[in-house]
């Protein structure tokens, strides 16, 4: 069984990527991350090599995580937009169809009313994205090529790896 | 919540260390950030206070390598012990898939892991998780101080379903790899 995994297929993974080379051209971005709401990194458009992505992806959920709930405690439901300026450079974080949290980095070379116009599209088309993967994810009872070989095979890289 | 990418052929698992404050939590993650090799490894992340105690979360992830062209990664995170950190132990278990309950052995401590355990429950059923239904392990830490409780005691306070546990020592390093690859490889499992 696929224990409350989110799996992302070839066809949605490249109608994503385009979405998203869309928003770093239409918003003179730098940097654009898509990450799910447990710190994993599902895709990223740009220049990503100076980042370490896996501290920023982990970084960035919890940093919405804990944002969220401090709305709930001053009554609102979500804050569903994040942003941390800078000197040089600046992040927006928004939440996408409260599956997925899109981290855009921006400099001056662009501005926060751009870059929330484009992420707001870019949302739009994310959702629908996201709507497909969670019904095809819904038809599946088997992750496809992770049978018991494959796992006996990742279990021995495993004792290998860990002495 | 396993992350599968099919396209950049990749899978994300989220492995969490939880239990009750100073029980060793933090302690397991530096050690396996120092021995686990470089190349395979990022770099270990800690959001503690100035007295070094975990304030939001520890964080490294590992490269399990690949396998048939899948690349396999192991997100490790601590939660903060300390019974006033409740809020951010709930939005880490967001998304979990494989939990190491660390239990300190002392007899003294016997009322923080039973407390952590039951808090443990009530954060996952905020989630909709349930632990009986999550890959588990457990490490009887501290297994080397005089005033410890026995094993057998551990195992009927806090493992009722017998999961899988270890004696730990996670300042020498004793049964902390041998844990890890015992909760991976029931993560793994659950992935089919």
């Amino acid at each position: 069984m696929i224990f409350g995994s989110t799996s992302i297929f070839e066809e949605e993974f490249w109608s994503i990527h385009e979405s998203l080379g869309r928003l770093i051209k239409n918003a003179n971005t730098d940097t654009v991350l898509l990450i799910d709401k447990a710190g994993q990194l599902i895709t990223s458009a740009g220049n990503t090599s100076n980042l370490d992505l896996s501290s920023f992806c982990s970084l960035s959920a919890a940093d919405f995580a804990a944002t969220d709930q401090l709305a709930s405690l001053i009554g609102e439901r979500e804050f569903t937009t994040l942003f941390h300026q800078g000197e040089q450079e600046n992040i927006y974080i928004s939440l996408v169809g409260e599956r997925v949290i899109l981290a855009v980095l921006f400099s001056s070379r662009s501005n926060l009313g751009l870059v929330r116009i484009r992420v707001k599209q870019t949302a739009d088309e994310l959702s629908k994205i996201f709507s497909r993967i969670f019904m095809k994810i819904e038809e599946q009872s088997k992750a496809p090529y992770l049978d018991e070989s494959f796992t006996k095979e990742a279990e021995d890289e495993l004792d290998r790896l860990l002495g | 919540m396993a992350l599968i990418n099919y396209a950049s052929r990749e899978i994300n698992c989220k492995l969490i260390y939880y239990g009750p404050g100073l029980g060793g939590k933090t302690t397991c993650l530096k050690y396996i950030y120092s021995k686990v090799d470089s190349r395979i490894r990022g770099k270990l992340i800690s959001l503690a206070t100035e007295l070094d105690r975990t304030l939001f979360f520890d964080f490294l992830p590992v490269d399990l390598g690949t396998v048939r062209g899948f690349k396999i990664r192991f997100h490790l995170y601590t939660v903060p012990g300390q019974i006033f950190y409740n809020a951010s132990r709930r939005l880490i278990l967001k998304g979990v898939d494989g939990l190491l309950f660390v239990a300190d052995s002392q007899i003294e401590r016997m009322d923080e892991n039973l407390e952590s355990m039951e808090n443990l429950h009530q954060n996952l059923a905020v989630h909709s998780l349930k632990l009986a239904e999550l890959p588990l392990v457990f490490q009887y830490n501290k297994r080397d101080l005089p005033n410890i409780v026995s094993v057998e005691e551990l195992e009927k306070a806090l493992n009722p379903d017998s999961a899988p546990y270890f004696e730990c020592v996670a300042t020498e390093g004793i049964g902390i790899f041998e844990s890890l690859k015992a909760v991976g490889k029931k993560v793994l499992r659950s992935l089919h």
